[in-house]
């Protein structure tokens, strides 16, 4: 396996933005779990806190034009695609401002235009649907990357197994980004695959693979950008293994009782946001000050998407219908 | 010189060519429909004619497939895929039922779904328990997709492209027992539109109310009422979701007697919906019970003898409606 | 000052038990730090605070089972003082201040939910269109006679034809098993070939229940002759400033009066019914409404004790606008447990009226009339109405009747009691 070893030049600016980019998702997500005790959120809440390397750093090797396919832990892929706080948190609250109208929720927030396609919550159902989108991109002769998220859970559905294979024998132009945080809702890797190296897998069916630090941006865009480039010149498909952890439970809703809070304080310690917080700091590249600049503006962001999602409306109930059919409704 | 007529299978080739042809961003994909030349022979030549970037064998990934058919048309294209059969798209009942049927109503209106679905369905060739289902209550079940049941060879030639014009995912059923009929070369004007039902023959005295592989079975059981002195209205259903409940409920006020003709299983089956619909719309009409002659409750068995025992017969249909009519059965 | 409650952390969960709590009051804590453990049925939680601040006030105490969204704790922010317009204030003031511990979920709910937007969510709801709504709309068109399986299945059992029948009660002049049910019961007639309209149909009706009445109820009969003065002088007074559409006639205070004596006298009010009485919780005044064309409808005035006069007034107004124009609902066809008959300005002076079974009382009104009236020992003129009241005597005797009159007559005398 080999990864051409030209680093990304990344400049402080930038390192700056990815920082800012991971600290809004990660207020995001409190202030989600927050609004969730109080039952303004309601169904089901993942949170993406501790995650937040793998789509800022990805997301940095998209164009507008490319596509992105996520997971029900989406909130952080969209916010990092693009798509507006407003929309996203209103869609939590179920209002018609949100970016479904509020009909799907916490677990199905599409954006057409931002090419941001769920949000979706079945275990890697959305790996072939990102596999037909790549189908369509290459048979159209565009040079677009479809970038598919999802969990390492995804690995044990046969969907997962078809995609890759069905991507490499067509040789698409996607990506398989495989966010590995050990656990599938409360079930460990090591007693779920019998490989547990996922880029394992993917190598078997002939993918280009390898497998990253998923909390550390730097390495997590680096690796996305040599990818998407080796794709858009027609180099097939690839999948990335991102290792990463999850600080908080798998929903809300969710004792941990399946894991050692020893290992989640060990993982917190080295967080994406608190390893790029100290790398800035200790060079001289984050003042307290600007830190604190960052979070005021952060946390007024999000205070302004509550209050616009609280003010909104609920969808008429007469527009039930709208969308069933291309005609229904209407 | 030219054949004058054609046959079913030959109608659906003739109208896969032609999608083909006029619109570039039609393609076929499923298994063993290239180099096989398709498991019921309908595809053979075209792989040829077009290459195998528009007539794709897939690997036997039912899944990944049908899911990649709906990325693709999420993407731009219009895939017909073929799942050989129903029985094996139950493999694929996720795509189909958590995606393509819901992606529309759940982005709020974002993603169309211009996918087309075909699959062979039914009993009738000693085939056993898992390959002779006729699950198209299923489909007809779930709000977001369009289910159609082309009966004669004009539909098998016109209700495909109809399908592929229509913006939302549409499945069609071709039973199994009736790729080899054979009828004059249809025109266009022999094709209703799709959401329609027709009325085969016109009658007086008791409405059979059919589709797909029954059609025929049901005509022949009109034929011998009509030597009784009966008059039977044959009501073709053609389009399963959503019903034409306008040319049902007409002939059933006009004759007063509902038999439905259906064969999947009798509890939950659609001709259950049917009696529903008649008895809370045509109440008042009704002369007799709504009655229905469907499969029994049994997985269809091997043996012929059996497999007749198991499914609707015409003899069966004769007796049911002579009954409705309150006249002695011979 | 931010009230913590009991947190919801997910759909499934009704309550929380708090097992432990990691601070005490005056402790400072910080953003993200576990306050408390709770116990929910998929085990422990731990309970996070999502501000800085002071801890003030436990409200709860561990082992303490709570709803969601009952308060637990009282927090004092750190930044109190610049958050003016904070969203977290608005946020805060829909978080429920006090709710007991035993209050309804759903109201709670409601409250800690979207009680914030100023839209309701009633105003905006409207039928949902079905598929096949448009098409159940489908009539016939012939001029086929209609009748259900059920009834033609009946017919057939009494050898009834039922082709000769009227049209029946049901959608679109369809025979129902009722319509079989009262032909079977009326004395065979040669068959004609019209078709009845309706308004023989409500003739005969009629007919079948006041022979009926007479011939199962026995009756005795009271009447009272009333002072109307004080009502008259009353409902000037009140209605002295307002426009004809809003006045309260003395039709209105003669309702309410009957309604509201009737609550003490339950042999007046309620059904009779396979040989025993069942008194009726409710007062469901039945207002008998003359129709144009001839005929009558009884039309329910539900629980007409507890309305008020005006309320009573527009309800009248409103029935018999609806019984003379259609729409009138079911209910109030079939409601009444008791009837009122008044026939009006140009009535006669008294009325002796039949009672409609299943009820057990009729009251009649007299028209409103001047006569020559001893007040005080003297001859004066005073307006009078005559009231009467037939009863059923299986139920009640005339001594009962008679209080019920006078009860009648002396709320008569202080309409303003009645408002």
């Amino acid at each position: 396996m080999n990864i051409e070893n030209s680093k990304v030049h990344m400049d402080i600016a930038h390192l700056q933005f990815l920082f800012k980019q991971m600290l809004r998702i990660r207020r995001f997500e409190e202030k989600c779990a927050e609004l969730y005790t109080q039952e303004k959120i309601r169904g089901f809440l993942h949170l993406y806190i501790g995650e937040e390397a793998v789509a800022v750093g990805v997301m940095q090797a998209l164009k507008a034009e490319d596509a992105v396919f996520a997971t029900y832990r989406e909130h952080g892929h969209a916010l990092a695609r693009g798509l507006s706080m407003d929309k996203v948190m209103a869609e939590m609250f179920g209002k018609v401002t949100g970016s479904s109208r509020g009909r799907g929720g916490s677990m199905h927030i599409f954006d057409v235009e931002k090419r941001f396609y769920g949000g979706n919550a079945i275990v890697a159902g959305a790996l072939p649907l990102a596999v037909g989108l790549a189908l369509a991109n290459k048979m159209q002769k565009k040079n677009d990357v479809v970038v598919c998220f999802f969990g390492e859970g995804a690995v044990a559905e046969g969907e997962f197994h078809e995609s890759l294979k069905l991507a490499q024998l067509w040789q698409l132009p996607i990506l398989f980004v495989c966010e590995n945080n050990g656990y599938a809702m409360g079930t460990a890797l090591a007693i779920s695959e019998s490989e547990q190296h996922i880029f394992r897998k993917a190598q078997s069916y002939g993918l280009m693979s390898h497998a990253v630090d998923g909390m550390n941006v730097v390495e997590v865009e680096s690796a996305a950008t040599q990818y998407c480039q080796r794709i858009r010149k027609g180099g097939g498909p690839c999948l990335l293994e991102c290792n990463t952890y999850r600080f908080r439970g798998h929903s809300m809703f969710d004792t941990q009782l399946y894991r050692e809070s020893d290992e989640v304080e060990a993982w917190k310690g080295k967080g994406p946001i608190m390893k790029l917080q100290r790398w800035l700091e200790v060079n001289g590249k984050l003042s307290s000050a600007e830190l604190k600049l960052i979070e005021d503006h952060v946390a007024e962001e999000i205070n302004l998407s509550v209050a616009f999602a609280e003010r909104s409306e609920i969808e008429d109930i007469s527009d039930l219908y709208l969308g069933v059919y291309a005609e229904s409704g209407s | 010189m030219k054949n004058k007529t054609l046959t079913y299978r030959e109608a659906l080739k003739t109208a896969i060519g032609e999608a083909m042809r006029n619109d570039e961003r039609v393609f076929l994909m499923g298994e063993d429909v290239g180099n096989y030349g398709g498991c019921y022979a309908v595809s053979k030549g075209l792989s040829e004619e077009f290459g195998s970037d528009r007539v794709i064998d897939t690997p036997l990934s039912e899944s990944g497939f049908v899911g990649a058919g709906i990325g693709a048309a999420i993407g731009g294209m219009r895939p017909i895929v073929e799942v050989m059969t129903v029985n094996f798209s139950l493999l694929a009942l996720d795509q189909i039922v958590n995606n393509a049927a819901t992606l529309r109503h759940m982005s709020g209106n974002q993603i169309g779904v211009p996918l087309v679905i075909r699959m062979a369905t039914g009993s009738g060739k000693q085939l056993a328990a898992q390959h002779s289902h006729s699950l198209e209550n299923w489909y007809a079940h779930v709000p977001g997709i369009k289910v159609l049941a082309p009966a004669t060879v004009a539909d098998a030639r016109y209700m495909l492209c109809m399908a592929l014009k229509d913006p939302d995912p549409v499945i069609l059923f071709e039973h199994v027992m009736l790729y080899n009929a054979t009828a004059a070369i249809p025109k266009p004007e022999d094709c209703p539109d799709m959401h329609q039902a027709w009325v085969r023959k016109g009658g007086n005295d008791i409405s059979l109310v059919t589709y797909g592989g029954s059609l025929l079975k049901t005509l022949q059981a009109a034929g011998e009422l009509e030597e009784q002195g009966i008059s039977a209205e044959v009501v073709d259903l053609r389009c399963l979701r959503p019903l034409d409940t306008q040319t049902l409920f007409k002939s059933v006020n006009k004759t007063h007697r509902v038999l439905v003709i259906d064969e999947g299983w009798r509890t939950g089956s659609l001709a259950s919906e049917i009696c529903a619909l008649v008895a809370e719309h045509c109440f008042w009409s009704l002369d007799a019970p709504p009655n229905r002659i469907c499969s029994k409750e049994v997985p269809i068995p091997y043996s012929q003898h059996l497999e007749r025992a198991a499914t609707p017969q015409v003899a069966q249909i004769v007796e049911a409606a002579l009954v409705l009519l309150n006249r002695d059965v011979a | 000052m931010k009230i913590l409650t009991m947190p919801s952390f997910g759909a499934d969960m009704a309550v929380g038990t708090i097992v432990k709590w990691n601070v005490k009051p005056g402790d400072s804590v910080s953003k993200g730090d576990i306050i408390a453990s709770i116990e929910t049925m998929k085990g422990l939680i731990d309970m996070e605070v999502f501000d800085d601040g002071i801890i003030v006030t436990l409200l709860a105490g561990e082992g303490d089972e709570l709803e969601i969204g009952c308060p637990i704790a009282e927090l004092q922010l750190k930044n109190e003082e610049d958050s003016n317009n904070n969203p977290e204030q608005i946020m805060e003031s829909v978080v429920p201040h006090s709710l007991e511990v035993d209050s309804n979920r759903a109201v709670s709910q409601e409250i800690a939910g979207h009680s914030s937007d100023s839209q309701h969510v009633e105003g905006k709801v409207r039928r949902v269109p079905t598929d096949v709504e448009e098409k159940s709309s489908y009539s016939l068109n012939t001029k086929r006679p209609k009748i259900s399986p059920a009834a033609r299945n009946k017919a057939e059992h009494l050898g009834i034809d039922w082709r000769q029948l009227p049209q029946g009660t049901g959608p679109d002049g369809a025979v129902l098993l009722d319509d079989i049910n009262i032909a079977d019961k009326r004395p065979t007639e040669p068959a004609s070939d019209n078709v009845k309209d309706s308004n023989d149909m409500m003739r005969e009706a009629i007919a079948l229940t006041v022979s009926r009445s007479k011939r199962d109820i026995p009756h005795y009969y009271l009447q009272l002759d009333m002072l109307l003065d004080n009502t008259l002088n009353w409902l000037s007074h009140h209605n002295v400033e307002l426009p004809p559409s809003q006045r309260i006639l003395s039709n209105a205070v003669i309702y309410s009066a009957i309604a509201r004596a009737l609550t003490a006298f339950p042999a007046f009010n309620g059904f009779y019914r396979d040989g025993h009485y069942q008194p009726s919780d409710s007062i469901h005044l039945g207002n008998a409404i003359s129709l144009r064309q001839g005929g009558l409808m009884v039309v329910a005035i539900h629980d007409a004790q507890r309305l008020g006069l005006v309320e009573l007034m527009e309800k009248i107004k409103d029935q018999v606008n609806r019984a003379r124009n259609g729409g009138l609902r079911m209910s109030e066809m079939q409601d009444a447990t008791v009837t009122v008959s008044n026939l009006g300005d140009r009535g006669s002076d008294t009325i002796q009226s039949i009672i409609f079974p299943p009820q057990v009382a009729i009251i009649g009104i007299g028209r409103p009339r001047i006569v020559p009236w001893v007040i005080d020992n003297r001859v004066t003129s005073a307006t009078i109405v005559s009231m009467s009241l037939a009863a059923d005597h299986r139920v009640s005797d005339g001594h009962s009747g008679a209080r019920l009159l006078n009860k009648i007559n002396a709320l008569l005398q202080t309409p303003e009691r009645l408002v």
